[in-house]
């Protein structure tokens, strides 16, 4: 292992619209670990990973990233009028991933030819998980990612999110439902 | 870049912001010979003004969708995270509405001018006037955009943004179809069109950067 790890946060404090959302956070994520962040309503969970994504500015402290981020939060940002594949696509010629790998690990290969916007809620979020898994990056940021899954979908998250930290990868995941982070840090806002 | 360039063309096309500002330019050239009446030699004295008016209308069309549905959709976020920048993003933008608005409008200038009774020397005029001119009008519509994306009543503070920002473009453009001095007002649009293209990818990226947070 390298031991450079794959998100450091230092110190980050969030201030959004002049309130101040959480400060002093310190977290850091190697190859493989994993963190959970809990907390009520409008805590600052997604402000965390978007802060964490390089999104936001975090108002003190440093944050710094080892290789890429893969983000899944609550919007799709895939193109609405093209079939999910070729949506997926899109992303995959960026990432240099493969769309294909990633629509079977969450079950979307018959859907492949269907357009973004017929999609259900629950099918969206695993639209957004498949573009996470086909982004190929070492640190994937989650917001709620278990939101309108069904127990399949949750089975099909649980065996990419386990692959992934085998494979080396980090998990920053913000969720109320249980997720199966095994041995994962805990961050309570 | 490809990709994005890519991308763009095919939102342009499918999303109806290549051919509305083209159906709206020729619906002008249409309906100006029905206000001034058929009098050929006036027609052909305000023509081209005429058609500089709708060209600069026509790229008001599209402002609403060149940035603000990226912005929802959570694709200008996913660039974001990727590493890619504001400003690239902008020129990939800047570049697909170009070659979905530019090209288009030069074409259509052909029969708006048969409709305004153009003389072929001033329609020749005109089309360099459009080639030099359009790319400052769709990096001038790109900023506005950017601007613009995130606010509700975007339609109305586009135009305001936009219309006295474009008055060099239609000065110059304009005076090119007009009597003399074609080549004077051939270099200062030229001038014009080339300052908003040098601009457009730091103002549109900053904008976009800036609706983030």
């Amino acid at each position: 292992m390298s031991g450079a790890p794959l998100l450091r946060m230092e110190g980050v404090a969030c201030l959004r619209g002049g309130r101040l959302l959480f400060e002093g956070l310190d977290l850091a994520l190697e190859p493989g670990e994993a963190a959970l962040v809990t907390g009520p309503n409008g805590a600052g969970k997604s402000s965390l990973i978007r802060v964490a994504a390089g999104l936001l500015r975090a108002a003190a402290g440093t944050v710094e990233r080892s290789g890429g981020g893969a983000l899944a939060d609550e919007s799709l940002a895939l193109d609405p009028k093209l079939p999910l594949a070729r949506a997926l696509g899109f992303w995959s010629r960026l990432d240099g991933g493969d769309p294909q790998a990633a629509l079977a690990a969450m079950g979307l290969v018959p859907l492949a030819a269907v357009p973004v916007r017929m999609l259900s809620t629950g099918q969206r979020k695993r639209a957004a998980l498949a573009r996470v898994v086909a982004a190929g990056a070492p640190l994937w940021l989650l917001d709620e990612p278990a939101n309108g899954l069904d127990a399949d979908g949750e089975a099909r998250l649980a065996a990419a999110i386990d692959a992934h930290r085998r494979g080396g990868g980090a998990i920053l995941a913000a969720s109320h439902q249980p997720l199966p982070l095994d041995g994962a840090k805990r961050v309570t806002l | 870049m490809t990709a994005l360039l890519l991308r763009e063309l095919r939102l342009a096309a499918s999303g109806g912001s290549a051919v509305l500002p083209l159906v709206f330019f020729l619906l002008v050239a249409t309906l100006f010979p029905f206000a001034v009446g058929p009098d050929a030699p006036l027609l052909a004295r305000t023509g081209g003004g005429a058609l500089w008016m709708a060209a600069l209308l026509a790229a008001l069309l599209p402002v609403d969708r060149l940035v603000e549905p990226d912005r929802t959709a959570g694709i200008l976020d996913q660039l974001a995270v990727r590493g890619i920048g504001e400003e690239l993003v902008a020129v990939a933008k800047l570049l697909g509405h170009w070659l979905a608005f530019g090209p288009p409008l030069m074409l259509a200038a052909l029969p708006a001018a048969a409709l305004m009774k153009l003389p072929g020397d001033l329609l020749a005029r005109l089309e360099l006037g459009l080639l030099a001119g359009t790319p400052g009008l769709a990096a001038l519509s790109l900023i506005v955009a950017a601007l613009t994306a995130g606010l509700r009543t975007t339609g109305a503070l586009a135009g305001l943004l936009m219309l006295p920002l474009a008055v060099p473009i239609l000065i110059f453009g304009a005076g090119m179809t007009g009597q003399g001095g074609a080549m004077g007002a051939a270099k200062l649009l030229a001038a014009a069109s080339l300052l908003l293209v040098a601009i457009a990818p730091f103002a549109a990226g900053a904008a976009m950067r800036a609706v983030r947070d």
